[in-house]
């Protein structure tokens, strides 16, 4: 049997019937400044007023006293993580008691979170179904913006490795005499026969005529 | 030569997960038909939701971290047991060089000594709460650590009671240094590179060491699902034997420089080597010129230092409720006696020949010098493992001790 979770039990401190529809104060605490206002965009498009933006959490104590936040969202990566729990739980400066976004009956929600790098704190007594938004919003931004930053990782790599098989072309119609067309194949059939990436030769290559002496390369 | 098992592990960038890096990088997991993944984390409570929602199977993790998840004091976890510990000590506690020049005048001199150091900076708080200064802040890693609980042990043995006279805040170790010098704490406590970092940089001075407040004492252990741990007892079985020739390995001062070496690449550790040889070597410089070579000053193998006491996890446990941080209960209790399993340590090492304490538990503070213990038929030497101040904590007389630690605290 898993054990209770005290401070999701705590009593709220706020009449949360009286006020239903009001805008939810949602904070996002990201050092990735991209990636916070992508999720601030978000959350703005989806109606969400009181958004708050911070990317350093020095004096983080006095700001969240003000901004009174019903939801925190930290980026998993970072570091201050378990400082920023334990302040939730116990600075004077938190008037409302902020548990993890936990629900134990949908594992599936708390999975996807973790998997796209994002956790969310919500005080005590605010509602499930009015938070489950934020959070997809932010789960879903979140993916987007790995994604968008897989890809522009993959296009730097794919055009370094064009500009290294440049300069081995080049080293090769220098050094051999040949033709721009052969010097490719030379290096293509040479990333065959050794099983390796046409770009970890060309690099070989450049390596290798940077360290036997001067060339027009250089 | 597939592997049997895939492990997937998580750690943080301190150089006491050395033992389940080796076991991964040297060869010992895989001896074994282990393959052993290993992920670095940011933060503890990312280790915890990870291991959580089954990311990772286990997990280098603080001493009562397990303890804390088990009962419940975290907001995502699950049962979590502990059948290996990563070492014992390693930890200093490090004060500003304002600190230190107000605690020098008040008697403290650079030998470590905790209960002159504690002394002086008793007088150097009495003295700024007559001046009606603000209470010095010092911090640690997590609520639920080893470093919180020595700290306030230390301070309270000494006159001066954590909750009341100093503030106590959370950073995470690799800040420790550049809040010190920025001037935003005014100590810590955290465990190596992270006191020499503030030394090396002229910016604070090392005050007392883990090791000279309790001897031979607990510090990271190996947190296991529990969950995975029952349904893949061969696997876990593999991995202990792993961990067990790891630290062995790592112990070794002949493997120290490689070591290092290992911890310094820039998934591991990312430090350069040398400022983690104060750790291996226990030779420590305490800031102002002042050097001191510690015995056991971190202990990975020797001293059974792998074994999961019961009164390891039961001394934490005192912590715990003497702080606050959870009631004293007949259910609490049992469910601290129940995390440490020393139990499935004998059941994968016995038959490995290795030396096996007599008992799951012993009474802290009782071995005032190395005593070789009788054991299942190979030497092992235990301790010394005295507190600072004499105390002696008997795991069969918690109550007891529960109850006099609240009148220590109510006299500070």
């Amino acid at each position: 049997m898993l054990p209770p979770i005290p401070h999701c039990t705590i009593p709220s401190h706020r009449q949360n019937t009286g006020m239903v529809r009001s805008s939810l104060a949602v904070l996002v605490i990201d050092e990735n400044r991209i990636r916070a206002s992508i999720i601030e965009a978000g959350l703005r498009e989806a109606g969400h007023e009181r958004v708050t933006v911070i990317h350093d959490v020095t004096g983080i104590a006095r700001r969240i006293a003000e901004i009174e936040p019903d939801v925190i969202v930290i980026d998993l990566e970072n570091p201050n993580r378990d400082m920023l729990e334990n302040m939730f739980q116990l600075s004077r400066a938190v008037k409302r008691p902020i548990a993890m976004f936990v629900d134990r009956s949908d594992q599936a929600s708390i999975e996807a979170a973790v998997d796209a790098g994002v956790s969310a704190y919500v005080v005590d007594g605010l509602r499930q179904e009015r938070v489950k938004p934020i959070l997809d919003m932010a789960v879903s931004r979140f993916n987007a913006f790995s994604r968008m930053a897989r890809e522009l990782e993959e296009a730097r790599s794919e055009l370094e490795s064009r500009k290294v098989i440049d300069r081995a072309k080049g080293i090769l119609m220098k050094s051999r005499g040949l033709s721009e067309e052969a010097a490719y194949t030379l290096l293509r059939k040479t990333a065959m026969n050794q099983n390796r990436k046409i770009s970890d030769i060309a690099q070989s290559l450049v390596t290798a005529a940077g360290l036997l002496g001067p060339s027009e390369d250089e | 030569m597939a592997a049997t098992y895939q492990i997937t592990a998580g750690f943080m960038p301190l150089f006491d997960s050395a033992v389940l890096v080796a076991a991964g990088e040297m060869g010992f997991a895989a001896r074994e038909g282990i393959e052993l993944t290993l992920h670095r984390e940011t933060s503890w409570a990312n280790i915890r939701d990870r291991i959580a929602i089954g990311h990772f199977h286990l997990a280098h993790m603080l001493g009562p971290m397990p303890l804390a998840c088990n009962l419940g004091l975290t907001p995502l976890a699950s049962e979590t047991i502990v059948p290996f510990s990563l070492g014992l000590g390693g930890n200093c506690v490090t004060v500003s060089n304002a600190v230190w020049a107000g605690m020098a005048a008040h008697g403290a001199v650079p030998d470590l000594d905790p209960a002159r150091a504690g002394a002086a900076l008793r007088a150097l708080i009495r003295e700024r709460a007559g001046a009606g200064r603000d209470p010095l802040r010092f911090a640690v890693v997590h609520p639920h650590s080893g470093h919180n609980y020595e700290l306030r042990y230390w301070l309270a043995a000494c006159g001066i009671d954590p909750t009341q006279d100093i503030e106590i805040v959370i950073v995470p170790p690799p800040f420790m240094a550049d809040a010190l010098a920025a001037g935003r704490i005014d100590g810590y406590c955290v465990g190596e590179p992270w006191n020499s970092a503030s030394v090396a940089a002229g910016t604070g001075h090392i005050v007392t060491v883990k090791a000279l407040l309790w001897r031979n004492s607990p510090e990271k252990v190996v947190g296991v699902r529990k969950a995975w741990a029952e349904e893949n007892p061969d696997a876990l079985a593999a991995l202990l034997r792993a961990l067990h020739h790891s630290a062995r390995w790592c112990q070794d001062a002949a493997n120290h420089a490689e070591l290092a070496a290992l911890m310094a690449q820039p998934g591991f550790l990312g430090l350069p080597p040398a400022v983690q040889m104060p750790i291996l070597t226990g030779s420590l410089s305490l800031g102002g010129g002042a050097e001191r070579s510690i015995d056991d000053f971190f202990v990975p193998f020797d001293k059974a230092a792998n074994f999961p006491w019961k009164s390891h996890a039961l001394w934490f446990y005192t912590q715990m409720v003497r702080w606050g941080h959870v009631a004293h209960t007949p259910q609490n209790l049992a469910i601290a006696r129940d995390c440490y399993r020393p139990d499935l340590y004998r059941l994968a090492l016995k038959p490995q020949g290795v030396a096996l304490p007599g008992a799951n538990a012993k009474v802290e503070g009782a071995l005032k010098a190395a005593t070789p213990v009788g054991s299942a038929g190979a030497s092992l030497v235990l301790g010394p493992d005295g507190f600072f101040d004499g105390q002696i904590f008997d795991p069969d007389e918690i109550d007891a001790y529960i109850a006099g630690q609240k009148s220590a605290r109510a006299e500070a």
